[in-house]
């Protein structure tokens, strides 16, 4: 492991009524370095995210966050330490306009570079035209972008990006892809949880799989593919030869 | 806001019927109040008036007990508004209708408390509150005005801070508003207690006004219900909103209501299932839709 680690996830475990959504999974993330993580659906993926961003408490383990113990932390007191996220549904504030949903997190977000001007941050993500409109009237893609924007107005030291890349168009991957490739190399660590291997292998640097909540192989997606116990969990037992 | 603060200061001398304008200041008063909870926080308070009906209480026993000076038992009514609110808080875990149906049990809980006969000495229970001593309407009328103008200025400063923003961040998607860095737990108090606080004062000053009531009187559901209307009449979450539900409401009720009250409550009754379901922004979204800004 990294000793530089900016997120360090030891044995977490996340309980629904008795089934383990995280059963005893580590991981770690390095800065400046985009991870992907991939797993079959129910693997957990999305339940990582939410517990590292402080939207569920961990029944058992450790989130060690720049070199502080943060599980279980309410996720405003995440957010002003540095991590933040995207939905895979995206949640903008619908009735607020575009402005308006960035205007909040500018203000109560405690960017440490100090307070982002909003407009340039829409124009960065293409959505200065839409900046007076009500989120309500965004189309998905847009929202997903206004979700990043709200991310980005608080200044993360690690952004979670649940689902982003879901229902873009192969010049809008292109695009997503090469913004978070920036943020990576201006110093953010970031983890991308996708389904969509090409846009997983375009931006990530290494891969956690995994499978029943907990990781089963870490490295790069090509070492990933022949990787017994991965073809196995998406391919199915029997047809892994 | 200052217009219509300067239209209740002036009208007394012009029209002569006092109560009826003490109530429109009240009704003001407390559908501001009622802005407060549900349109910055999405909160619908259907026990309202419990905080209108412990300012009233608060007020009374300073007054019948220490013999305060009015004005310092309006403190008094403001904070025993606030002491009720922050009793109230754990009622902001619930959501939606169960929110409102919990606080109005909460707000007949408390009329129940205070008018249980073994109370007597202090708050002469079911037997009512005079306050003769003080009986000052003229003064307690002006104070109200300024009372209604507080509440105004609370909503005036809520549609133009970074506070009332994060208000109705947390009032679309909490999540998210804890996600921009907002302590939503934190934000939903203060609204909590801003609105409870106004209501307070309007019960102090209205027990001041009347000098002698009943707990019936100032814990009756009319209080909440008629604020309720009034406000998403107009249109919450605006400055303009409420006071226009007022007006055209709580006028019409004085013109008609009085003969056949019974088909205002009626009427009342069916208007808030349809304004809620139908249209929640209020008669002000008509102007909103077309692309105007409403204070």
């Amino acid at each position: 492991m990294s000793p530089d680690a900016i997120l360090r996830i030891d044995a977490l475990t996340k309980l629904f009524f008795g089934f383990r959504a995280l059963d005893s999974l580590s991981l770690h993330v390095a800065r400046g370095e985009i991870l992907g993580l991939v797993g079959p659906n129910g693997s957990g993926k999305t339940t990582c995210i939410n517990v590292v961003s402080g939207l569920y408490a961990p029944e058992a383990g450790s989130v060690v966050f720049d070199g502080e113990e943060v599980a279980g932390l309410s996720t405003h007191k995440l957010v002003h330490r540095g991590i933040n996220r995207t939905f895979q549904v995206p949640k903008p504030f619908m009735h607020l306009t575009a402005r308006e949903n960035v205007d909040v997190a500018i203000a109560y977000g405690r960017n440490p570079q100090g307070e982002v001007d909003a407009g340039a941050l829409l124009a960065s993500l293409n959505l200065d035209a839409l900046a007076s409109r009500p989120a309500a009237e965004l189309n998905s893609a847009q929202q997903k972008m206004l979700d990043l924007a709200r991310a980005l107005a608080t200044g993360p030291k690690l952004l979670l990006v649940d689902e982003l890349a879901a229902g873009l168009n192969p010049a809008e991957l292109d695009w997503v892809a090469a913004k978070l490739k920036d943020f990576a190399r201006a110093g953010m660590s970031i983890i991308v949880v996708e389904h969509l291997m090409g846009f997983i292998e375009q931006v990530t640097d290494r891969v956690v799989v995994m499978n029943a909540g907990h990781e089963i192989f870490g490295g790069t997606l090509a070492e990933a593919v022949q990787d017994g116990k991965v073809v196995e969990v998406f391919l199915g037992g029997g047809h892994a030869g | 806001m200052a217009p219509v603060t300067a239209a209740f200061a002036i009208l007394p001398s012009v029209y002569s019927n006092h109560l009826l304008l003490f109530n429109f200041v009240v009704f003001l008063t407390l559908a501001q109040g009622v802005n407060v909870i549900y349109g910055f926080t999405g909160y619908l308070p259907f026990g309202y008036v419990g905080f209108f009906g412990a300012g009233a209480y608060g007020f009374s026993l300073l007054v019948m007990h220490l013999h305060a000076p009015p004005v310092l038992a309006l403190g008094a009514a403001g904070v025993s508004a606030v002491a009720l609110g922050l009793l109230l808080t754990p009622l902001l875990r619930l959501s939606g209708a169960y929110f409102s149906i919990a606080n109005l049990a909460a707000s007949l809980a408390v009329l129940h408390f205070i008018s249980n006969p073994n109370l007597e000495p202090i708050t002469r229970g079911p037997y009512g509150v005079s306050l003769s001593g003080v009986f000052n309407p003229d003064l307690a009328y002006s104070i109200a005005v300024a009372v209604m103008a507080f509440a105004l200025i609370v909503v005036v400063y809520l549609r133009n801070s970074r506070f009332g923003l994060a208000l109705q961040a947390v009032r679309e998607d909490a999540v998210s508003a804890a996600s921009a860095g907002v302590d939503v737990v934190r934000v939903r108090v203060y609204a909590w207690l801003i609105s409870s606080v106004i209501a307070g004062f309007a019960g102090g000053v209205y027990a001041w006004y009347v000098s002698v009531f009943y707990p019936e009187t100032v814990f009756g559901s009319d209080y909440s219900i008629f604020a309720i209307v009034f406000a998403l009449f107009g249109g919450v979450s605006t400055i303009i909103g409420p006071i226009v539900g007022v007006v055209l409401l709580y006028g019409v009720y004085n013109f008609i209501g009085f003969s056949t009250p019974q088909y205002f409550q009626l009427i009342y009754g069916a208007l808030i299932i349809l304004l809620v379901l139908f249209l929640p922004q209020g008669l002000i979204s008509f102007v909103k839709r077309r692309g105007v800004d409403v204070p």
